[in-house]
């Protein structure tokens, strides 16, 4: 199957490794992938701070990009972006020229682990690693995606790796986009408690679907000095590549 | 006095974060709730279809709110209640002041009510020359000690028993004990004696029903019990949006309501009153008032995204689940109306003015959504009112850094641009200074993923 890969701002300026992995297991999994040079951002920073004008533009030019390629389905390695996505209808509701066009891209556009497991039915990439992980539930692919087994049969399946849950799991880092910015200091007591249940927890290494909250908890961790490594599911996927 | 403002929202919310006894109870108390909702909601198999018939009940009353509330005064009336209409608070607390003159009320027990602490009633009643006591253990908790509530269904949420042992200590003159068993014992026994002294009892509403012109009142304590029976008068104060079609109607509201509040499967008082005593010897007030308030609600009822909010059913679900309230409670928000719900609702009925900064104390989690018994969409009345504010109120920075934001990601050659750009000025810039005083900001990579392709 033919996808485009959105790799989503963050990943393309802060953490491109998220971006090699994921073609590589999409690649893995018998996708060909395409990158569109020409994407940007889901426009999700101005949605969710109040900016809908600006939200617009920056979606509006989402779907032209897409809409020019025949890719059977628009991937990304993130919860957060996807739900954005998936919101467009919402933007362009008294917009009869692009509330089609909206839906047509929200419809096509589906979250990394989702992809695999929903679309392409794959539950095993074949990847290995070896230590005792846990996972945390990045709020918009839990709640606006319905993430929650997905991402954990994917983990399962891979060689080595001991999966523990983690205590509140499903409970917010404390990141949400410009709140980290606006209150910095509630955001961070949200996060010590995620931090606290992972110190507790006894693993290696937290996985989560979205980048954003990987800074918000690697930032923390390494800023207390922890030895938990923060990686993202496609950066787990792609380990251990069988030859 | 405790009373915060909207308006230094982040200032109060920092000194809540430095307040470990007010940590740790909320810790206490919203993973207690919490725990109990998540139970008493599996014991129900059908809990999301009952979600989904509140709302569409409440969806219903609130578009013909018009008729439903009637219906309500007129079968209310016939029953032998006095209806008042107040369009603010001003109004309501102006009616009951009259009331109580009128009746020459010296002594009034109150019972729990929202809208009560909504319109301040007590300060005017006080004003008014009478004395005024708050016989929930909670409310009592906090009228001691000159606070307001800090929580939708446990006002005294945030104190903790040491706390309320001194309090009781100094207000009561009681011996010093942490014993509870004591300390509720002695409030019993003060409480009993102003029942048994007060003129007018004032209450709240849970749900007021059409058909019959009933209002059901819910509690635990028995207090509201006493005072909607015991005084000659009782007022009932409630917001327009209390009103339900039908008496069957509840049926789903109570099994929601407990099971979302403390994670009872019933409470153990429900008061259903409709109207006053039918003969003179019966027991009971001779008056039943009741004052329906609008305070804003007709405004937010005109506009079909925010008329959701009139859904509400006051139960404080949204509040336990809330991570931000779970760490700075309730008088952080500087209103009536805490958490989540709160800054959906305190901008509405107060106005944005003062209020801005309310909808943006939320990173957008959803978890308010998924515990909603009554399924209120919170996020998107959130992003509703924060695209109502920014554009006005954001600071002329922020307004032009999303303008710049927009023409950046439209146009992919300035894209790449300012991404080389980014990566020379981080040497010299602090992004967000506050961002890195807690956590480590993770570098602009050497080269992007848009460099790096084709791989």
């Amino acid at each position: 199957m033919k996808v485009s890969l959105f790799v989503t701002c963050l990943v393309d300026q802060l953490w491109t490794s998220i971006g090699v992995s994921s073609v590589e297991v999409l690649r893995r999994v018998g996708c060909e992938v395409e990158f569109d040079q020409s994407q940007t951002c889901c426009a999700q920073p101005a949605f969710n701070t109040g900016y809908l004008k600006e939200a617009r533009q920056v979606a509006q030019r989402f779907i032209e990009i897409y809409e020019a390629s025949d890719a059977e389905a628009i991937v990304s390695p993130s919860g957060s972006c996807t739900a954005m996505v998936r919101h467009y209808p919402e933007l362009f509701a008294d917009d009869p020229k692009w509330l089609p066009r909206a839906q047509t891209i929200a419809a096509r556009t589906h979250e990394l682990s989702s992809f695999l497991i929903r679309v392409l039915k794959v539950e095993d990439v074949g990847a290995s690693w070896t230590g005792k992980i846990t996972w945390h539930d990045a709020c918009h692919g839990l709640r606006d995606l319905n993430l929650k087994h997905e991402p954990r049969t994917l983990i399962r399946n891979v060689r080595g790796a001991e999966f523990v849950e983690l205590e509140h799991a499903d409970a917010c880092c404390g990141f949400g986009g410009t709140f980290s910015v606006k209150y910095p200091e509630i955001s961070v007591a949200i996060l010590d408690q995620k931090i606290d249940a992972i110190e507790r927890a006894g693993v290696q290494a937290v996985v989560s679907g979205d980048a954003s909250c990987l800074m918000q908890i690697g930032g923390r961790l390494s800023r207390k000095g922890s030895k938990v490594r923060v990686m993202h599911l496609a950066e787990l996927l792609a380990a251990g590549e069988r030859k | 006095m405790n009373h915060l403002s909207s308006e230094t929202f982040r200032e109060n919310a920092k000194a809540a974060l430095a307040d470990t006894h007010l940590r740790g109870a909320l810790k206490n108390a919203t993973s207690l709730f919490g725990e109990r909702r998540k139970e008493a909601a599996a014991s129900l198999p059908n809990w999301e279809a009952l979600r989904t018939q509140a709302r569409a009940i409440k969806d219903e009353a609130l578009s013909h709110l018009d008729r439903y509330l009637k219906e309500f005064v007129e079968n209310a009336e016939t029953r032998g209640a006095k209806v008042h209409h107040a369009r603010d608070a001003a109004e309501a607390n102006a009616i009951i002041c009259n009331l109580a003159a009128e009746h020459r009320v010296r002594v009034i027990v109150k019972s729990k009510s929202m809208t009560t602490e909504e319109t301040h009633l007590n300060a005017a009643l006080e004003a008014a020359g009478m004395q005024v006591v708050e016989t929930d253990l909670g409310e009592y908790i906090i009228q001691l000690a000159d606070e307001p509530p800090s929580h939708i269904i446990a006002p005294a949420i945030h104190k903790t028993r040491g706390q309320i042992a001194e309090l009781f200590t100094a207000e009561l003159g009681m011996p010093p004990t942490d014993d509870i068993v004591q300390l509720t014992g002695t409030a019993r026994t003060t409480l009993r004696d102003r029942f048994a002294t007060a003129d007018m009892g004032i209450s709240g509403v849970n749900f007021a029903i059409a058909e019959t012109g009933t209002i059901v009142i819910i509690e635990n304590e028995g207090n509201i019990r006493l005072t909607t029976s015991l005084p000659r008068v009782h007022v009932a104060v409630m917001g327009i949006e209390k009103v339900i079609p039908r008496f069957a109607d509840l049926d789903v509201f109570l099994k929601l309501l407990p099971r979302s509040g403390t994670g009872q499967r019933l409470t153990t008082y429900q008061s259903f009153i409709t109207g006053t005593k039918r003969h003179a010897s019966d027991e009971g007030p001779e008056e039943l008032h009741v004052v329906l308030l609008d305070n804003g609600r007709s405004r937010m009822l005109a506009h079909p995204v925010t008329r959701q909010a009139l859904a509400c059913i006051r139960c404080g679900a949204c509040l336990n689940a809330c991570p931000v309230y779970q760490q700075i409670g309730g008088h952080a928000y500087g209103s009536v109306y805490p958490g989540p719900i709160g800054a959906v609702i305190t901008p509405q009925l107060m106005g944005i003015e003062k209020t801005s900064q309310l909808p943006y104390a939320s990173s957008l989690c959803g978890a308010c959504r998924d515990v909603c018994p009554v399924k209120i969409d919170i996020p998107q009345l959130l992003l509703h009112l924060r695209a109502e504010i920014s554009p006005r109120k954001g600071s002329i920075a922020e307004r032009l850094a999303f303008k710049l934001w927009a023409k950046v990601m439209t146009r992919p050659a300035l894209y790449k641009m300012s991404s080389v750009a980014g990566r020379i000025l981080q040497r010299f810039v602090p992004i967000s200074r506050a961002w890195i005083n807690g956590r480590d900001l993770r570098p602009i990579e050497s080269k992007s993923f848009h460099e790096l392709w084709p791989i």
